[in-house]
């Protein structure tokens, strides 16, 4: 039998339209905007200004913090000024804006497709290479990948867990890179495992993408190791939390990182991105984003350089269809909609989801009949309905003693919710608030 | 009647007036004392228990008077002056005369002057709205239009206008306790000095965004332009963050700023209708 996290979790339509096409260059842009805050911590600080010519990999924003990153160009050209745009995250927010004219890299990129299996850097090296190329978790949370890679003093992980579940509906691009890149998604493990020192990594991939298990299991005879944990489907396995329970049956305790029980999670396209940064010397500028939905010409994956605007990504797959209700940023379940197709591709966007009218509107709210079936569907093991009342009403301490922080913001209880309840609205609300209330106190 | 019954009744009273004796004694010596004062002070006071002192509670504002050594730091919004002058005659203090203060909703941004961009479907509340993104127009300052304020306010004196998009303050129901100022998570209330009649200059707007995106935003946001700030003989106006302010206490309600400003961002309300001259600007700012 396969195996699975035991609590909770639900089962959408897949829906995965795009994942037969293999992943295609977008054309560069006329323009791009690139946010300075594309990670969770500090922004960077833009270290360019208007007028000034960059190329493609430069750095235009320095972290100032450990839980920060770098930002680099993806494009080259002029910088035209340093602006405020709104983002996916609905505000708008400090970026540089960007004037293409042609396509000069910096000279340390290797530009070539071959494959460089081989590497003798120290774990400190690789680390320290990861941080300067602005690496983030490219599955959707954007934490940035060197603070994962040290943890902190007394803990110690012994396994290296590789995200390829991909459990959002609708969402191929991880699919894609792992049939298309394998070799080199597998070569920045081991650059993630030495970088851990650990000698264990399992790569888990759900059963929906069969082709997918099949190569990369072929191909880990080759490293040592690595395996693959096929697993079966279930939303939201991709959830840190929930694929360390699948993969090795630890539970991480509340209030905890993965590291408490020794396991470090990365996604395969933040492996994919290691690869590049320390075998090509290429920093993170460019990812790999689904663009799809039932109304669309043609659902797609595309390579896209961070800054593009995400029309250019809905015009190079047929175009924004009549009836769109609404264009999300993410997947179906955990992604947000955008209010204007301006919002750039950041290292954060895994796709960009187009729904029907019909699709995305919501139903009208009614009043809660305590089915439980939210709490069924958590798979924290919180319950929905009680903590959607505390946020309402404003309780927020209770909230907090009822765990709302462990809240993963999966949206299962809102999916699952017969009376159409929006519970996930309200707890992320309440989060915000208990977390300010938390931080508040620290101080 | 049965020996029972007598028994019964005799037995019940022994123990009722030795429980009586013993409450006695134990009533005198546990006895805790109140000023009665907190009582009288209580009575006078509204009653509404809204929080607007910074109290707990009408109870809790009535100790503090009565422990208080002068009233200089409290103040019941709800009951005013007159509340206040009955209190300090309870407790034999002097009434520190405060001015009234009334909310004032800074945002004009009404459905003609700023267009919707997006829809937003989610829960009705503007906490919630504001914690996901900026809203439904261009505007990341403006009003949600959702109605926290309305239903913080326990007053009935803030009217929601669907024709607006904007809320509306009732002058004559506003006791000025500030519930509505923390409801508001654009931070859009202000608690302004109330002039006679209801008469007020004030820069609806808090839009700190640089001119040409304010006004693309919304036709009557204010673009930090200064016109304003010169105009005023009274420093009363300050631009900061591409902002103009009114301080309600220096502002004299010469209504000067009032006609210079480009957007209509000022706006004046309970005045008579100016000299013909000006009829054109009159209609615009009652147009809101």
């Amino acid at each position: 039998m396969l195996k699975t996290f035991k609590k909770g979790g639900v089962h959408p339509p897949e829906n995965k339209l795009s994942a037969g096409k293999s992943i295609e260059v977008l054309p560069l842009p006329a323009s791009v905007f690139i946010p300075v805050a594309q990670h969770i911590g500090a922004p960077a600080t833009p270290v360019v200004g208007r007028g000034d010519v960059v190329k493609v990999g430069q750095i235009i924003a320095k972290s100032s913090s450990f839980v920060s990153t770098n930002i680099h160009s993806s494009v080259s050209g002029k910088v035209k000024k340093v602006d405020f745009q709104a983002d996916s995250s609905g505000y708008p927010k400090q970026g540089i804006l960007i004037d293409v004219d042609g396509d000069e890299w910096i000279e340390d990129i290797d530009r070539s497709e071959d494959l460089k299996k081989d590497f003798d850097l120290s774990g400190e090296e690789i680390v320290k290479k990861i941080q300067d190329a602005g690496i983030v978790g490219l599955g959707g949370a954007t934490f940035p990948t060197h603070v994962k890679l040290v943890p902190p003093k007394g803990m110690k992980a012994d396994i290296l867990l590789i995200n390829g579940v991909e459990c959002e509906p609708y969402l191929t691009s991880d699919h894609r890179l792992m049939l298309e890149k394998t070799d080199e998604i597998l070569v920045g493990i081991q650059l993630l495992m030495k970088a851990l020192s650990v000698d264990k990594a399992v790569i888990g991939i759900e059963n929906n993408k069969p082709d997918a298990i099949q190569r990369l299991t072929e191909k880990t005879k080759e490293y040592n190791g690595v395996s693959v944990a096929p697993l079966k489907v279930k939303y939201p396995q991709g959830g840190e939390k929930q694929l360390i329970k699948a993969v090795t049956g630890r539970e991480v305790p509340s209030g905890a990182l993965p590291i408490a029980v020794g396991a470090v999670v990365s996604n395969v396209g933040t492996a994919f991105a290691v690869y590049e940064a320390i075998q090509k010397n290429k920093p993170l500028f460019e990812r790999v984003v689904t663009v799809t939905g039932k109304a669309l010409a043609n659902p797609s994956n595309f390579r896209v350089r961070i800054g593009t605007a995400t029309s250019a990504l809905v015009d190079a797959a047929g175009g924004l269809p009549e009836d769109s209700g609404k264009v999300i940023s993410g997947g179906p379940m955990m992604g947000r909609a955008i209010a204007s197709l301006d919002v750039p591709v950041t290292k954060g966007t895994s796709g960009i989801l187009l729904m029907e009218k019909n699709e995305s509107t919501r139903e009208e709210m009614n009043t809660c009949i305590r089915c439980s079936r939210c709490v069924s569907a958590c798979p924290m093991g919180l319950e929905p309905f009680l903590l959607m009342t505390l946020s309402e009403k404003q309780i927020f301490d209770r909230a907090e003693d009822d765990k709302i922080m462990d809240c993963i913001e999966c949206g299962s209880c809102s999916y699952t919710c017969p009376a159409n309840r929006p519970l996930l609205d309200y707890i992320r609300f309440g989060k915000g608030k208990v977390g300010q209330i938390i931080r508040s106190r620290k101080k | 009647m049965s020996v029972t019954v007598i028994y019964t009744i005799a037995t019940l009273s022994i123990i009722g007036t030795s429980a009586a004796v013993i409450l006695f004694f134990v009533a005198r010596k546990f006895k805790v004392y109140e000023d009665p004062r907190i009582d009288e002070v209580e009575g006078s006071l509204p009653g509404a228990n809204c929080g607007g002192c910074g109290y707990a509670g009408c109870r809790a504002f009535a100790e503090a008077c009565v422990k208080a050594a002068d009233l200089n730091d409290l103040n019941c919004p709800v009951g005013g002056n007159d509340t206040m002058g009955s209190v300090a005659g309870i407790l034999g203090l002097e009434a520190v005369k405060k001015e009234a203060r009334v909310a004032f909703i800074r945002c004009n941004g009404t459905c003609d002057h700023r267009p919707k961009t997006n829809i937003f479907d989610g829960a009705d509340t503007c906490a919630i709205a504001a914690s996901v993104y900026s809203g439904e127009t261009d505007c990341q300052w403006g009003c949600l239009g959702y109605g926290d304020c309305f239903t913080a306010c326990e007053f009935d004196a803030i009217e929601l206008r669907a024709d607006l998009g904007v809320p509306k303050i009732i002058d004559d129901k506003c006791v000025a306790c500030g519930a509505c100022v923390d409801a508001c998570p654009k931070n859009l209330i202000e608690l302004r000095k109330k002039f006679p009649k209801d008469r007020k200059v004030v820069v609806a707007c808090r839009n700190q965004d640089k001119g040409g995106v304010a006004r693309k935003a919304c036709s009557t946001a204010c673009i930090g332009c200064g016109k304003c700030e010169k105009e005023c003989k009274f420093d009363a106006i300050t631009i900061e963050n591409n902002l103009a302010f009114i301080d309600s206490d220096k502002c004299k309600l010469c209504r000067k700023c009032v006609s210079v400003c480009p957007t209509n961002a000022i706006t004046e309300e309970n005045f008579p209708p100016r000299k013909i001259k000006e009829e054109k600007k009159e209609e615009c700012s009652t147009a809101k």
